[in-house]
């Protein structure tokens, strides 16, 4: 099991586009992918899940990578959150 | 049985076809107890499958129409489709609850949407309810055994009758099989009219019910030339609609081959004349009519169709693209005209009770300049990439448009600082106030060029909402009065020695061609539908005989239709309207 933090610098927070782009990245791979902000934790493969979590600028959230490939899941969700400008 | 229903006329041509109804269909849902878990189940992964595939088309036509980061929110609304947990929830429904698809994908969306709903402190968030509901109706509707209609989604030529369309409507007409379109709402001047003439489709709107009296497949007859349209038309007029498509294509062809021509009347006289344009994806429309450039692009729809402030670097990409696809050709781009009408939902806007007469375009900018300059500077970037003119609108005082120049020559030497490539970029206004029309001459000395706004000029001198049916008939550009202001302006800019534009539907109106050839109006800029019409018919005018015509308009008449007249009267055989 993969665990990495990140800070949401990014003014709209986690919105439509990132989340898509994000669940997009989660998703190519088998293993479980969750986001965890504050007290919750969703499935980062569920666009629903990620939106309904409202994450907002100045976030510290967490990701979990749990599987057979989940070196490469953590690296490809992180890629994508510095490509999007949402975490350094 | 035959009708007719009135409208009106808002895009010149006559068609007949089918009716295709964008409207929405009765997506109301029967909860049902099943007794086939399997084939509840299948159901509901066909009706996925289904919705999947249709906004994979719509995506595919909006990335074609706009670009790949226009068509990014389809790219949620697969997601949605494709989420595990979603689909899972609705599957545990019908399983648990033994009810059919739709209560249980209307049970699950419904939780999800409250808990959209409860982020309070993010406002970005609750918009995405929006996409949820579009997604869920559309899956809703296939459930049900209806498509959700959708301009994308026409793959034979069809006429489309609808409530009204929006700015981002543009974005899914593929107008190889759109023949025309008939609207319950709007008037000449609303968007579905200037879509339909970008487009150079057929178009009645402002018919009040058509959508409740014309069935989906019904074959009609559009006029669009008159403002009606015939429901289960006879033999007869279908033969005689059918000839007129006829006429109207071989006119389409006479007229193509004026595209690469220069725009002279018959004894010389050379003008330019450019297309008006709302976004980019008009680009195509604009080359095809062969627009000598663009002579205003309006900007609001980048802040409009959008649910935060565009970037500087969002704005820069949109107007390079333009100044790019056009050179060496010029780019007129008009700086930010919202507030009053035509509110920002994320801009927290005061409440006015006169909006028209309220903070809006360049008191707006003033009054908020950081938007200001970062539309600046995107524009001044984009400069390097071609023949840029930036148009400040509703300037009403000779001191708002010296405050707006400053402002634009801070951005500019601080980005000569950072020696950031621009190119040479000429700076003017819209004149659209009667003030600034009645000082023409005195705004001549300080900018480089002037463009006249016929539709809000013609407006704030009439005093009258062309939007408001009631008093749309004020609505009038060859009232002596308009005449006399545009000729005012005219001569303003020359004695200056700078050009004058006009950017107004008023620039490709039969009637008024002739009188501004006459006044020496130097650049028209039109819907680019009207383009190939106009260079032809200055192709048959007369400039310097049309002089005395103007003389005659400006000192003797006195209402609109005398004018007419008169112009017909100079013009025969030019002009049937």
């Amino acid at each position: 099991m993969e665990k990495r933090e990140f800070h949401v610098t990014a003014e709209t927070g986690i919105h439509a586009r990132p989340a898509t782009l994000l669940v997009q990245a989660a998703s190519k791979f088998n293993s479980e992918v969750s986001l965890q902000y504050q007290d919750k934790s969703v499935n980062l493969k569920s666009i629903m899940g990620v939106m309904s979590l409202g994450v907002g600028q100045n976030a510290e959230i967490t990701i979990t990578t749990d599987g057979d490939d989940e070196a490469d899941a953590m690296n490809a969700v992180a890629e994508t959150l510095k490509k999007e400008g949402l975490s350094d | 049985m035959r009708t007719m229903l009135k409208g009106i006329a808002a895009s010149d041509g006559v068609v007949c076809g089918q009716a295709y109804r964008l409207v929405e269909p009765d997506l109301n849902v029967e909860r049902r107890t099943i007794t086939n878990l399997d084939t509840e189940l299948n159901r509901f992964h066909q009706a996925l499958e289904a919705a999947v595939s249709d906004i994979e088309t719509i995506k595919t036509r909006a990335t074609k129409n706009l670009g790949a980061d226009s068509a990014q929110v389809f790219s949620a609304h697969i997601a949605m489709l494709q989420d595990p947990e979603l689909i899972a929830a609705v599957e545990a429904n019908i399983k648990e609850k033994r009810v059919n698809a739709e209560t249980a994908v209307a049970k699950v969306t419904a939780d999800y949407e409250a808990k959209l709903q409860g982020l309070t402190d993010n406002p970005y968030m609750q918009e995405r309810i929006t996409d949820l509901h579009d997604v869920t109706k559309r899956l809703t509707g296939h459930l049900l055994g209806v498509t959700l209609p959708d301009l994308a989604l026409i793959d034979h030529p069809v006429i489309v009758v609808t409530h009204d369309l929006i700015p981002s409507d543009t974005v899914s007409v593929n107008p190889q099989y759109i023949l025309g379109f008939i609207t319950d709402m709007g008037g000449r001047t609303s968007h579905s009219s200037i879509l339909a003439r970008n487009l150079n489709l057929p178009a009645v709107v402002g018919t009040q019910d058509a959508t409740e009296r014309i069935p989906a497949g019904e074959t009609v007859i559009l006029n669009g030339t008159r403002g009606n349209v015939i429901v289960q038309p006879t033999v007869d007029e279908l033969a005689t609609a059918r000839r007129e498509m006829k006429v109207r294509v071989a006119n389409q062809r006479r007229l193509e081959s004026l595209r690469h021509h220069e725009t002279i009347s018959k004894d010389g006289v050379g003008v330019m004349l450019a297309a008006n344009i709302g976004t980019a994806s008009d680009l195509p429309a604009v080359l095809e009519n062969g627009a000598e450039g663009i002579g205003l692009m309006r900007t609001e729809f980048l802040y409009m169709d959008a649910d935060q402030l565009p970037t500087e670097d969002e704005q820069f990409d949109v107007y390079r693209q333009v100044v790019q696809s056009m050179a060496p050709r010029p780019v007129v781009i008009r700086t930010l005209d919202i507030g009053g009408d035509k509110p920002l939902p994320y801009l927290k806007t005061k409440h006015e009770d006169n909006p028209f007469m309220g903070e809006r375009a360049i008191r707006q900018s003033l009054a908020h300049q950081n938007i200001f300059r970062s539309q600046l500077r995107a524009l001044l970037r984009a400069s390097a990439f071609g023949q840029l003119r930036i148009m400040f609108p509703m300037i009403a005082t000779l001191d708002e448009f010296r405050q707006a120049k400053a402002i634009y020559d801070d951005e500019r030497s601080k980005l000569t600082t950072a020696q950031v490539p621009m190119g040479k970029i000429k700076v003017g206004m819209m004149v659209e106030v009667p003030a600034a029309a009645l000082l023409a001459d005195r705004f001549a000395q300080e900018v480089d060029f002037m463009s006249v706004g016929t539709n809000d000029l013609i407006g704030y001198t009439m005093a009258a909402d062309r939007t408001n049916q009631d008093v749309a008939y004020l609505y009038q550009p060859y009232h002596p009065a308009i005449l006399r202001l545009v000729d005012r302006i005219i001569h303003a800019g020359h004695a200056a020695g700078i050009p004058v534009a006009m950017c107004g539907e008023m620039a490709g109106d039969p009637i008024a061609v002739p009188l501004l050839l006459g006044m020496g109006l130097d650049e028209f800029s039109m819907s680019a539908g009207a383009v190939l019409k106009t260079r032809e018919l200055i192709g048959q005018l007369n400039a310097h005989d049309l002089q005395s015509l103007v003389e005659t308009a400006l000192n003797s008449a006195s209402t609109s239709q005398e004018v007419i007249t008169m112009v017909q009267a100079a013009v025969p055989g030019v002009l049937q309207k």
